[in-house]
């Protein structure tokens, strides 16, 4: 084994630095200079919103007795930041790979540098759209944002380990990328973007609250809508998802690494 | 110093693995300079990306006191969407550089006038090597490697490139890896043959040299 000889404080600062360069690297690429791409950041979840909210207006803007636009709002954007994390870090590594001569910047740098850019992506344009609407007239403001914050930060968290855990088997095997791809059309419709866990029958119900992420869409509508709606969540069962889900990405980032070296 | 004790580096392929690097001991101490001879697929690649530390090793103990650079003049590290001057950036809060002293070194160097703040896809190859080149002296290191001879650019870029690195850093280690003897011989005093993955050690570059093609 590598004897390595620098401290951990000096490894965490160092690490700090690099995920920081990554960052505007990709900032800069990703959105360029010219605004553009930085506007689809808003206008993709906008043009989903519109178009969904058409096909309400007939039933009055409302599903289940509450306001069907800050519905799609929370739902949406929450499945738009695990979704995004998890396809940013699936075969990320190939691109970058020349970055790794520089013997400061890991694997595990690569794909944070990229979760913690869809996870601020998704959070701005979950805020800008909210103020927006807020802002016409077309959603109230919200009852208890700190609740908001908790589910949405636990999704963030929850988005951190799928992008390690995509990222490196993706890396590993080229199967899996396809494998992926019908994960993602699978859990689409039964991540809680689209329904609330009280209107499934009892049945349902309890197989819905496996679905680790629909705990933390549920915390958000509790926030939005307060007691108007009767949301089911769990918050140690996510946290403790979200750790295994954690630990099993850095330990599979740890894996893939030595599948790198041999390009 | 950089220490590579007892080092063995092992590839897996469908065949099985390979063993790339066998048994390797070397030790390079600040200041001196190492040429490495190898043939393509001996494990010279390898050996540059363990010495450094861009690739761990399977069994056997590295130790680096020093730093090292990236391989010098390497290419391949640009973002082509990005400008020059956004790659330096880059590189620089990578290796905690100040950004603005090397930003008129590198626009100086590599005499690239307007295209310094242009797309890196708009660059002939002449200028992607000026810019590498740049970038590596850009950072300090206690040791440069170099793999491959050097053929950046025109006579007068490269009478350049030589003065920055075997003049300017004449104290600072060099590990040179070749597959011809010219470059080594010229700049080096410790002498490696890198030969199925099998590292010998040689004090005078011409039996190293003969070592080397009687291997061939």
């Amino acid at each position: 084994m590598k004897v390595t000889t620098t401290p951990l404080h000096k490894s965490f600062s160092i690490q700090l630095r690099v995920i920081d360069a990554l960052l505007r690297r990709e900032v800069l690429t990703r959105y360029g200079r010219d605004n553009i791409g930085f506007l689809w950041l808003f206008v993709e979840p906008m043009i989903f919103i519109v178009g969904m909210t058409a096909l309400f207006a007939y039933r009055g803007l409302f599903i289940s007795g509450i306001p069907v636009i800050p519905f799609l709002v929370t739902g949406y954007s929450s499945v738009l930041m695990w979704r995004n994390a998890a396809n940013r870090c699936s075969k990320a590594i190939v691109p970058n790979i020349s970055l790794l001569y520089h013997r400061n910047v890991t694997v595990l740098d690569l794909f944070l540098a990229r979760i913690v850019l869809e996870i601020a992506g998704a959070s701005m344009a979950l805020i800008v759209i909210s103020a927006f609407l807020i802002a016409m007239g077309y959603m109230a403001l919200p009852v208890d944002i700190l609740t908001m914050v908790q589910g949405w930060f636990l999704l963030a968290f929850f988005a951190t380990g799928l992008g390690l855990i995509v990222g490196a088997l993706t890396e590993m095997s080229d199967g899996f990328e396809r494998i992926w791809q019908i994960i993602t059309l699978v859990t689409f419709p039964i991540s809680g973007a689209f329904f609330m866990v009280e209107w499934l029958p009892k049945s349902a119900q309890e197989m819905a609250l496996w679905v680790p992420m629909i705990h933390g869409v549920e915390l958000m509508r509790e926030g939005y809508y307060g007691a108007v709606v009767k949301a089911h969540y769990n918050i140690p069962y996510l946290v403790v998802v979200n750790c295994i889900m954690l630990l099993a990405g850095l330990v599979l980032v740890y894996k893939a690494k030595d599948n790198v070296g041999s390009e | 110093m950089i220490q590579l004790l007892n080092v063995n580096k092992y590839y897996h392929t469908k065949q099985g693995a390979r063993h790339i690097l066998k048994y390797i001991n070397l030790t390079i101490e600040p200041g001196q300079k190492v040429g490495i001879l190898g043939r393509n697929g001996a494990g010279k690649s390898t050996l540059i990306r363990v010495i450094g530390g861009i690739e761990n090793v399977n069994t056997g103990t590295v130790n680096r006191t020093m730093s090292v650079s990236w391989p010098l003049a390497f290419i391949g590290g640009f973002q082509a969407s990005l400008t020059g001057l956004d790659n330096l950036r880059f590189i620089c809060r990578i290796y905690n550089a100040d950004i603005e002293k090397a930003i008129p070194f590198v626009e100086d160097f590599t005499e690239l006038g307007v295209y310094f703040r242009e797309e890196v896809k708009t660059y002939s190859a002449g200028m992607r090597a000026r810019l590498a080149f740049a970038l590596s002296m850009a950072i300090e290191f206690d040791c440069y490697l170099i793999d491959e001879v050097m053929a950046v650019g025109d006579t007068r870029f490269h009478d350049k490139c030589k003065y920055e690195l075997f003049e300017k850093r004449k104290e600072r280690g060099l590990i040179l890896v070749s597959h011809q003897p010219g470059q080594i011989r010229e700049h080096c005093n410790v002498f490696y043959v890198l030969h199925d993955g099998y590292l010998k050690r040689f004090d005078d570059v011409d039996q190293a040299y003969a070592y080397y093609t009687e291997q061939g």
